[in-house]
């Protein structure tokens, strides 16, 4: 019974802290949960999405590359000093002056600085990176960064988000902007706020990213998927953290 | 030696396949005879298609069948209706329960056919047009949802549903 109600007052919290602010309709996907996968969220103890953070953490100080160097070679303690930094991606790369999501980063980063090799899209190696770097962000507000460049890749995403694909004909905003609180068949429809990523998703019995959330969508409108990295998926993100702007990051969060 | 000639059948098993086989090809050429109306052919008249899309009368019970088959006619991910075995409809349109007192064929083929030449925002998908999407997926391209003979047995079905739904007393 003490569980039973440690439960329910960790799912209310956590309810609480989803909701945005008073007068503002966006809701976390969280809150079309059940209350009990909303406790599997709220419990690190039970959470799966805590063992990739845990993959990454341990990723982040194991050498790669010929020079034998680690994350830690340059950032340190990701505790200290990517906290936040999930909350600003996708972002423009300086060097190429393209948008990039974390991910991305993440193998820039390897590859120019490290000499190691890109890791592959979806694999544990870099879903735990990006995990444990987005952790450091969990509870922060996203805040995405301002500039011409990052508008026009917002446009890009906004567009895309709006334009009808597949046989089914079906936008995004048809179901996401228009239909969120309905069902589609047995599954309430959310709107859409990529909050928790890279976060567990109980139908994929795995941690998995943004872009293999939109493959699934695009699937399901029987339209053919971006390719993992591609810039229109990089542009529809884009989008959907601007328009999550201010509401808390949730990583890893857990979705059924 | 492979391909080169028909084997005697062996068992009275097999030959009775190779029969019924032979039966299927026979019935082919009649099948394909059968006046199509092509996608993107379909002539709309008024707010309906009064012509149906093949010489072959719906069937009710196979166009029950598309209706609740979730891979198929993908009704009842949005649609509920009086299909008591089914659970988990969805609850984005209305509710096909009086759609045959609500429509006649004529108008449940041009929704089928292609809703939104009645109403552009509509949701639901045109089960019979194959141009004008984007980023179809390769498995899906160049085809309709549903075949001409299907979107027939589902207008059948659908104007069967004379009943309007049972209206829910408030909580």
């Amino acid at each position: 019974m003490r569980r039973l109600v440690a439960i329910a007052g960790v799912a209310l919290g956590l309810a609480a802290g989803l909701q945005a602010s008073r007068g503002d309709e966006r809701r976390s996907g969280a809150t079309f949960m059940s209350p009990q996968t909303q406790a599997l969220q709220a419990d690190d103890a039970a959470n799966p999405g805590m063992l990739s953070v845990a993959d990454g953490q341990a990723q982040w100080s194991t050498p790669a590359g010929p020079n034998g160097t680690a994350c830690t070679a340059c950032h340190g303690d990701a505790r200290d000093t990517m906290r936040g930094v999930a909350a600003r991606y996708p972002a423009i790369d300086a060097v190429s002056g393209k948008a990039v999501d974390l991910m991305g980063r993440i193998n820039l980063c390897r590859t120019r600085n490290m000499g190691a090799p890109a890791l592959p899209a979806e694999g544990a190696e870099l879903l735990g990176l990006a995990a444990y770097v987005g952790f450091q962000s969990r509870g922060l507000r996203i805040a995405p960064p301002t500039g011409a460049a990052m508008d026009a890749v917002r446009d890009a995403g906004r567009a895309l988000y709006t334009r009808r694909q597949g046989q089914l004909d079906f936008s995004c905003a048809a179901c996401h902007d228009d239909n969120w609180g309905r069902r589609l068949a047995a599954a309430p429809i959310p709107q859409a706020h990529p909050t928790g990523y890279p976060l567990y998703r109980l139908e994929w019995q795995a941690t998995g990213s943004l872009q293999r959330r939109f493959r699934n969508c695009m699937t399901g409108v029987r339209a053919e998927p971006w390719p993992y990295g591609s810039d229109e998926a990089i542009a529809l993100e884009a989008f959907l953290m601007d328009r999550a702007r201010g509401m808390a990051v949730e990583t890893p969060a857990v979705r059924p | 030696m492979p391909g080169s000639g028909r084997s005697r059948p062996k068992s009275l098993a097999e030959a009775r396949r190779l029969v019924a086989a032979l039966a299927l090809l026979a019935a082919w050429p009649v099948a394909a005879a059968a006046e199509t109306v092509p996608p993107g052919a379909v002539a709309v008249v008024g707010d309906g298609i009064p012509r149906p899309l093949t010489d072959r009368p719906g069937d009710p019970a196979r166009g029950r069948a598309i209706v609740v088959d979730r891979q198929k006619g993908l009704c009842l991910l949005c649609h509920t209706g009086p299909f008591p075995e089914q659970r988990f409809p969805g609850t984005l349109a209305p509710d096909l329960a009086g759609a045959g007192s609500r429509w006649n064929e004529a108008q449940l083929r041009l929704r089928l056919v292609d809703g939104r030449l009645l109403n552009p925002d509509s949701i639901m998908p045109a089960y019979y047009r194959i141009d004008g999407f984007v980023r179809v997926a390769r498995a899906f391209a160049g085809r309709p949802i549903l075949e001409a003979q299907d979107v027939e047995d589902v207008v059948a079905f659908l104007a069967t549903l004379r009943e309007e739904p049972v209206k829910k007393e408030s909580p």
